[in-house]
């Protein structure tokens, strides 16, 4: 599936107010982060894009790929659907093993199990402090393990031209490692989150407010050179975080 | 008249799933609901508060298996709905014996699911996925989409051909893809309706109510704990 377009043709907000644009296109190599208050509606736009919603959830939002109504077959046979979504959950509820579960995810997917296993447990293990081992229970995984073996499930098994991503930030992964792993040339990125680092290093900035896209902005020129320093003080923050977390004591 | 037979574990979401349907086609479509449960449910009130003019009925099993009071009761029940001009007949199943399936030869049978129950629900289910029409997986909006994936390939392990929509049915998303499916329903003949699976056999002692344990005070089909040879075996007064 080649895809050369997203679009998101605007709904209503909480309100029951329309939203103040009629659509906005994202394209390959598009990063765009999601902004907002908490309860602002960023969850349910990507879970929107995900459903690819037809005025049938309760945004009333439409998304069209590559200017046409997507298939229904995308969503009923995940191995031809374009878009992978790694979900806010910290927790799985699957009964399974891990390995049990990424051989059925790469089934489900269409995807060689061979190798699909060592290599998305080898990423996860790359985006944790605490290793995740393929005859662990997915239950037992903590919220930091539950969400780096999501996203390298996406990367590995998911393989998909559409990335939506809800708060990559969360329960203390390796954010920076996180986002260089999932940014990959030609795709379409989308970044719910909190975090300034994140929302910087995007090119366009969904703000959300209400249940409503209430502002689109393009990271500019003056906030590219703003977000220099502020990706030095976060990597300060972070190794310092590190440090803490390893039992250190923090002197100045 | 249309039928549509919802069956699946309790609290799986079907009455949910009931009313985001209703809510879309009622008043255009006239539809008439029956629940067959075992000794409580409350569909009457879940339904009566939102679509007080949907004629509700309930059927209580007791002591019999709900799918069995099912297939009783089943063809009063579609007069009942033609008596009130219904053009669909909404039947819910509490189908707790997971043994039988209460599906028809005719109609859509549709076996509700939520992957909270588990992974390997569907295959603890068997006919009640094996011989269903469609599959809705419910509380979608509470799993991740790999798991929502795995999940899928575990239905479609039990049964091949099934049809399966996901859906938050406190929202309502993913109800209109399913009832695409309403289009292509043909309408019922009553008179050549039969069950779909065959029961399983219920023929013991135990059946008419005797309460000791242990095979050796039974008749009928009985069976050991190891038995040799054929695992089921009979045993006449
Ligand atoms: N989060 C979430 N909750 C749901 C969803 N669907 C149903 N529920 C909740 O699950 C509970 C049970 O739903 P019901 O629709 O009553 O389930 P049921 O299968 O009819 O239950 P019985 O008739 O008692 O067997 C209720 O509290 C619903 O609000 C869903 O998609 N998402
Ligand atoms: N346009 C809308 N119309 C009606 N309800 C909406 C709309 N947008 C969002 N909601 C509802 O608002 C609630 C919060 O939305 P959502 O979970 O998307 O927020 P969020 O920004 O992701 O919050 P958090 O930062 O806490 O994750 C949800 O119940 C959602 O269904
Ligand atoms: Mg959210
Ligand atoms: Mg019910
Ligand atoms: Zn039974």
């Amino acid at each position: 599936m080649n895809i050369k377009k997203l679009t998101v043709f605007s709904g209503i907000d909480k309100s029951g107010n329309p939203e103040k644009f009629k659509k906005f296109e994202i394209f390959p190599g598009n990063t765009v982060a999601i902004v907002g208050p908490t309860g602002s509606g960023k969850t349910s736009l990507v879970t929107d894009i995900e459903m690819l919603a037809q005025k049938d959830t309760v945004t009333r939002r439409k998304i069209l790929i590559n200017n046409k109504i997507p298939p229904f077959s995308y969503r009923q046979d995940p191995s031809k659907n374009p878009i992978v979504l790694i979900t806010q959950h910290t927790n799985f509820l699957a009964d399974l093993r891990v390995d049990e579960f990424l051989k059925l995810h790469a089934l489900s997917r269409k995807m060689k199990s061979r190798g699909a296993v060592s290599k998305t447990l080898m990423l996860t293990n790359k985006l944790t402090g605490e290793k995740v081992t393929e005859n662990m229970k997915m239950t037992v995984l903590s919220g930091g393990q539950t969400r780096a073996l999501m996203i390298a499930d996406s990367i590995v098994i998911g393989n998909a031209p559409i990335v939506l991503l809800d708060e990559i930030e969360n329960a203390g992964i390796f954010k920076k490692e996180a986002m260089e792993m999932v940014r990959e040339e030609g795709k379409i990125i989308l970044f719910v989150t909190h975090d300034p680092v994140v929302a910087l290093l995007c090119d366009i900035r969904l703000v959300m407010k209400n249940g409503g896209i209430a502002k689109i902005l393009r990271t500019s020129e003056r906030e590219k050179k703003a977000r220099k320093k502020i990706i030095e003080q976060d990597i300060m923050i972070s190794v310092i975080r590190e440090r803490v977390r390893r039992g250190e004591i923090i002197k100045f | 008249m249309k039928l549509m037979i919802l069956a699946g574990p309790p609290s799986a979401g079907k009455t949910s799933v009931v009313k985001n349907m209703m809510r879309r086609l009622h008043p255009k479509v006239k539809i008439s609901f029956l629940k067959i449960d075992v000794v409580i449910t409350f569909e009457k009130e879940e339904i009566g508060k939102d679509f007080p003019d949907i004629p509700v009925k309930i059927v209580y099993s007791g002591d019999l298996c709900p799918d069995h009071a099912g297939v009783m009761v089943i063809r009063d029940g579609i007069e009942w709905a033609e008596k009130n001009k219904s053009e669909l007949l909404i039947i819910e199943s509490a189908g707790l014996c997971l043994r039988c399936s209460p599906y028809l030869n005719q109609g859509l049978g549709i076996v509700v699911l939520s992957m909270l129950g588990g992974m390997n629900s569907p295959l603890k289910m068997g006919p009640m996925v094996g011989l269903a029409d469609i599959a809705v997986v419910t509380k979608i909006d509470l799993i991740s989409q790999a798991e929502r994936e795995v999940f899928r390939q575990k239905v479609h392990e039990v049964n091949n051909s099934i049809r399966l929509y996901e859906v938050n049915a406190l929202q309502g998303t993913g109800i209109d893809r399913l009832l695409v499916e309403l289009k292509d329903m043909k309408d019922i003949r009553a008179d050549s309706l039969v069950l779909k699976g065959v029961p399983p056999l219920g023929v013991c002692t135990i059946c008419i109510g005797k309460k000791d344990i242990g095979w050796q005070n039974h008749f009928g089909v009985i069976r050991k704990l190891d038995t040799q040879g054929a695992d089921y075996l009979y045993r006449g007064e």
